[in-house]
C-alpha cells in the first residue's frame, strides 16, 4: 500500500489556464469522434481550424480499446428499410426512423473506409483478398455482421483521424467537465472546459460548433460481477462515465428515451459477447435441466404484442425469458458450446485442419475484444469444447449506439426527416451549435463500432456546415478564469483543507473519496433504481426513494476530496454519473409502463401500453430554474413495420 | 490487482519522455513511482483488463493476474503482438497451453494517408446528404 497512499497534494496549486479557440471542438476521441475527425477536415476550408480532445490516448480509448472480433453494422445486400425495421423491433417500436435509416445508407462506406486503412476483413473463400468495396464477401455471422481481425481495429481508426487533423490540434488526456454556452446569445454552443490529468493546467476551448462523443455510461449501478477487484469486468467501457448525457442536459439540450437501458446477457464473471457464438457457431442457450428456454418460454411472448411474435424476439424479451428459469430455480443458465462445436466438427467431416481453425475462431472472438473472458476460461480450465459455459444477464448500461437508444434529440436529415424531427443541421441537438453521434444520439439504437464512426462523419459535415454559415460567431463567455478554475478543483481543496484532521486520509468526517460515493451511488441504483439486487425491478415508490437518497447525495458530493489528479478525474466522472443516474430514474419514472420487460419492469405498471405509451419520453432541464421538466413526444413510423 | 508490473523487468521506460504504460492506459491507472522509477496499477479494482499496458510494454514487464475474487489461480494469457500480427499464448490452470496467431492489419503501421484519391468536395456537396466520399452518389430515401 505505501506508494499507492504517497501523497501527492501538490497539483493543488493554482492551475495553469490555457485558452484554446477553434472552429470545430471534438469532444471524444472514440468510433464517432474519430468518424467526425476524418470527414470534418475534408469539408473545412483550410484555414478552418479542428481540435479534439480525448480523456484517454486515442489509439486505445472508448469502447474498442480491445478491438472487436465484429462489425455488427455492415448492410451489404440489405436494404436501408430493412435495417429499420429491424432495430425498431429490437427496441420495441419507439425508435426514429429518420436517424436509423441515414446511418444505413451511410454506414458501408465508412465500413470500407476501415478496410482501405488496413482492418483484416474476413472472406468468403470465393472472394478471397476482394476488398469490399470491389465485390468481396464477407464471411456474415448474422443478417447484420461481418467478422474481422478486431485487435487492431481501434488503433487503425484513430491513425486516420489523427492524420487527418494532425496531432497538433488533439489534446489528449483532457477530461472536460463542462459545456459553456454563450453569453450574448440565447441557447448557443460557445466552448468547452476541461482540465488535464497529467499537469496543473486547465483548458477553455472557445469553438463555433461542438461534436461531442463521449460514449455511454458505466458503473451506474453496483455492478453484477464482482463489487471487489473483479468489479472492474464491466461489459461496456469502464471509463466512459455518462459525461454525453450529463454535459448536454446541463446546458437545457433536450434529451431522449433516457428510460432505455441495456442488460445484455453475457457469458458470467467474464462479460464475454455472445453474439458469435449464437450466430457463427449456432450455440444454443438453456437452462440447468437441458432445455431451450426460449421454447419453454414462448408462451410469455403472448402478453407483448405484436413485439412478442416478430420473427427475431427483441433483446429485451430473451432476456425475460431468462430471467423467469432463474427466479423459478431452474438457473444456472448455460451456453451449449460443445454441442455447437460438435455439430461444426461433424459438418466438416471432424477434419483436423478444419475443427483446429474453428477452435481458433472461437478463443479468437474473445482475446479480439473481451480478453478477461478467455483469462476466466483458462483460470477455470474451460475448453468451449468440452466444458459449457454459464450466462448471466449483466447490470444495466446507458448508450445510444449498442442494443439500447437512451441519448440526446437531434435534428434528422433534410431528405427524410419530417419536419418535426428537424431544425436545421442533422445531427444538432436542440442546443445550436452542439452536435453529437454514437452513443450520443437518442432513440436511435443498433449502430455499433462501424455505425458511429458513420454517424460521427454525418455530424462533422453538418457542423463544418453550420460554422461555415456561421462564420462571423464570436464567442461571448466573460465568467471569470478563475471562477471556472476553483470550481474544477473545488475537490483538492476539500482535501487541502481537511486531511489534517484524522490520520488515515481515506477516513475523515469531513469529506467523502469519489470510490465511496460511487458505491453510494451504484447501491441506490441497484436497490431502488431496478438493477440486478432485486432483478431489475422498480417501482414508484422505489423510485422515490432513490430520488430522495440522491439528493443527499448530490449535496455529498461537493464535498468530494481528491488527492491527486487521478482522483480528480474520479471525482469529475462521478458528477457526470450522477446526473445520468437521476436523468434515467426521471424518465423511467414518467413512462408508466414496462416498455422493456427483461430490461427494468414497473412493477406498478408492468404491461406494455401502446395506446398511452407508444411514444417518446423527452425531457429538458432549464438551469436558470434549476427545474426538470418530462414529457411525451409523438412518435411515428417512416418505414412500415 | 488485474495489471501488475514485474518489478525486474520494469526499467520505468527510462530515456523516454513519458511511459509507454501510462500513456495507453484508457483508464488512467498505472503510475510511475519516481523514486523506484517503476510503474505499478494505482487502482486495481477499476482495471477492465484490456491489455493495452501489456501490449505495448517494451519490457514485457507488465502482465495480467486475474481478478482474484472471481477466477481460481494459475490461468494466464500472455500476448505478443507485432506489426502484422499478434501472438497469443493461453496458460490453464491445469497447465495445458493453446497458442494463437492472428493477422492485426493489412497495412504498415503509420501508412495511412485518408485522404489520398479521394474526391476533393467543392461548395455546393456540402449543401448534399452525401459524405465527402460519396460525392455523385444517390442516395437512397425511404418510399412515400
Ligand atoms: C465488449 C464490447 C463488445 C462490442 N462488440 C461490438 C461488435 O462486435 N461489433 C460492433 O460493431 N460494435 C461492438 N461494440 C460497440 C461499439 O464499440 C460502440 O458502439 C462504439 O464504440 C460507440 O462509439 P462512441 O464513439 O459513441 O463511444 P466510444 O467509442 O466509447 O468513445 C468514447 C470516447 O469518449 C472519451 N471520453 C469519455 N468521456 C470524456 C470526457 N468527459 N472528456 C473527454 N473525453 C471523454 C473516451 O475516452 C473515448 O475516446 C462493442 C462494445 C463493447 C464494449
Ligand atoms: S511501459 Fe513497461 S517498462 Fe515502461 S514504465 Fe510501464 S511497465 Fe515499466
Ligand atoms: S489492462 Fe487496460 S485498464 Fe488495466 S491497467 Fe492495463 S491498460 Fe489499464
Amino acid at each position: 500500500m505505501s506508494v499507492q497512499t504517497q501523497d501527492t497534494s501538490h497539483f493543488c496549486k493554482a492551475p495553469q489556464i490555457q485558452e484554446i479557440k477553434t472552429d470545430l471542438l471534438i469532444i471524444g476521441g472514440g468510433m464517432a469522434a474519430c468518424g467526425a475527425a476524418y470527414e470534418a477536415r475534408k469539408w473545412a476550408p483550410a484555414n478552418m481550424k479542428i481540435t479534439l480532445v480525448d480523456k484517454a490516448a486515442m489509439e486505445r480509448s472508448g469502447a474498442v480499446a480491445q478491438g472487436l472480433s465484429a462489425i455488427n453494422t455492415y448492410l451489404g445486400e440489405n436494404t436501408p428499410e430493412d435495417y429499420v425495421k429491424m432495430v425498431s423491433n429490437d427496441l420495441m417500436g419507439i425508435v426514429r426512423d429518420d436517424l436509423i435509416y441515414d446511418v444505413g445508407r451511410h454506414v458501408d462506406d465508412t465500413v470500407h473506409r476501415f478496410e482501405e486503412w488496413g482492418l483484416p476483413i474476413w472472406k468468403d473463400h470465393s472472394t478471397e483478398g476482394v476488398p469490399l468495396e470491389k465485390g468481396g464477401k464477407p464471411v456474415r455471422t448474422g443478417k447484420w455482421q461481418i467478422m474481422i481481425n478486431g485487435e487492431s481495429y481501434k488503433t487503425i481508426v484513430a491513425e486516420a483521424a489523427k492524420a487527418a487533423i494532425g496531432m497538433d490540434n488533439i489534446y489528449e488526456r483532457v477530461f472536460i467537465v463542462k459545456l459553456i454556452l454563450d453569453e450574448k446569445e440565447e441557447n448557443r454552443i460557445a466552448g468547452a472546459i476541461g482540465f488535464s490529468t497529467r499537469e496543473n493546467k486547465i483548458y477553455i476551448f472557445r469553438a463555433n460548433a461542438v461534436i461531442m462523443a463521449c460514449g455511454g455510461a458505466v458503473n451506474i449501478f453496483r455492478p453484477r460481477q464482482s463489487t471487489a477487484e473483479g468489479m472492474g469486468r464491466a461489459w461496456y467501457p469502464i471509463w466512459n462515465a455518462g459525461s454525453t448525457y450529463t454535459m448536454a442536459a446541463q446546458v437545457g439540450a433536450e434529451l431522449t428515451m433516457m428510460e432505455n437501458r441495456f442488460v445484455p446477457a453475457r457469458f458470467k464473471d467474464g462479460a464475454g459477447p455472445v453474439g458469435a457464438w449464437f450466430l457463427l457457431f449456432k450455440a444454443k442457450a438453456m437452462n440447468a435441466l437441458g432445455e431451450d428456454y426460449g421454447v419453454r418460454n414462448k408462451d410469455l411472448l403472448q402478453a407483448y404484442l405484436p413485439y412478442g411474435n416478430s420473427k427475431v424476439t427483441p433483446t429485451c424479451l430473451r432476456n425475460h425469458q431468462q430471467l423467469k428459469e432463474m427466479r423459478e430455480g431452474r438457473g444456472p443458465i448455460y451456453m451449449d458450446t460443445p454441442t455447437a462445436m460438435k455439430n461444426l466438427f461433424e459438418s466438416y467431416g471432424n477434419d483436423k485442419k478444419k475443427c483446429k481453425e474453428l477452435e481458433s475462431e472461437a478463443w479468437e472472438d474473445f482475446l479480439d475484444m473481451c480478453i478477461g473472458q478467455a483469462g476466466f476460461w483458462a483460470g477455470m480450465n474451460i475448453a468451449p469444447e468440452e466444458t459449457r459455459s454459464e450466462l448471466v444477464p449483466t447490470e444495466p448500461y446507458l448508450l445510444g449506439s449498442h442494443s439500447g437508444c437512451c441519448g440526446i434529440w437531434v435534428s434528422g436529415p433534410e431528405d427524410i426527416a419530417p419536419a418535426e424531427w428537424q431544425w436545421g443541421y442533422n445531427r444538432m441537438t436542440t442546443v445550436k451549435g452542439l452536435f453529437t453521434a454514437g452513443d450520443g444520439v437518442g432513440a436511435s439504437g443498433h449502430k455499433f463500432s462501424s455505425g458511429s464512426h458513420a454517424e460521427g462523419r454525418i455530424a462533422a459535415k453538418n457542423a463544418i456546415r453550420f460554422a461555415l454559415d456561421n462564420k462571423d460567431f464570436a464567442s461571448t463567455i466573460t465568467k471569470d478564469p478563475k471562477t471556472l478554475a476553483d470550481e474544477i478543483y473545488l475537490p483538492f481543496i476539500n482535501y487541502e483543507n481537511n486531511k489534517g484532521y484524522s490520520t488515515d486520509p481515506e477516513v475523515n468526517p469531513n469529506y467523502i473519496k469519489p470510490k465511496m460515493l460511487m458505491f453510494r451511488l451504484n447501491k441506490l441504483m441497484d436497490e431502488y433504481g431496478g438493477g440486478c439486487g432485486t432483478t431489475y425491478v422498480t417501482n414508484k415508490h422505489m423510485l422515490e426513494t432513490a430520488f430522495s437518497l440522491l439528493d443527499m447525495l448530490k449535496e455529498d458530493a461537493q464535498k468530494m476530496a481528491a488527492k491527486d489528479l487521478h482522483e480528480l478525474l474520479r471525482c469529475w466522472e462521478n458528477y457526470h454519473r450522477i446526473w445520468t443516474a437521476e436523468i434515467h430514474l426521471r424518465h423511467i419514472y414518467f413512462r408508466e409502463e414496462s416498455r422493456y420487460p427483461g430490461f427494468y419492469y414497473r412493477a406498478d405498471y408492468d404491461l406494455i401500453d401502446d395506446a398511452n405509451w407508444k411514444c417518446f419520453v423527452n425531457s429538458k432541464y432549464d438551469s436558470k430554474a434549476n427545474q426538470w421538466s418530462v414529457f411525451k413526444k409523438a412518435h411515428k413510423d417512416l418505414v412500415p413495420k | 490487482m488485474p495489471s501488475f508490473v514485474i518489478a525486474e523487468k520494469c526499467d520505468g521506460c527510462k530515456g523516454q519522455d513519458k511511459t509507454a504504460c501510462q500513456y495507453i492506459c484508457p483508464n488512467d491507472l498505472l503510475r510511475l513511482n519516481e523514486e523506484k522509477t517503476k510503474a505499478f496499477n494505482q487502482e486495481t479494482d477499476q482495471c477492465w483488463e484490456c491489455y493495452s499496458c501489456v501490449k505495448i510494454c517494451p519490457q514485457q514487464a507488465i502482465e495480467i493476474r486475474a481478478y482474484a475474487d472471481i477466477v481460481p489461480m494459475g490461468g494466464k494469457i500472455i500476448p505478443l503482438r507485432g506489426t502484422d500480427s499478434i501472438m497469443w499464448t493461453v496458460q490453464f490452470r491445469n497447465g495445458n497451453i493453446k497458442r494463437f496467431k492472428f493477422p492485426i492489419r493489412t497495412t504498415p503501421e503509420g501508412s495511412i494517408k485518408p485522404y489520398e484519391g479521394k474526391p476533393e468536395p467543392t461548395e455546393a456537396d456540402i449543401k448534399t446528404s452525401n459524405l465527402f466520399t460519396e460525392i455523385g452518389k444517390t442516395l437512397p430515401v425511404p418510399a412515400k
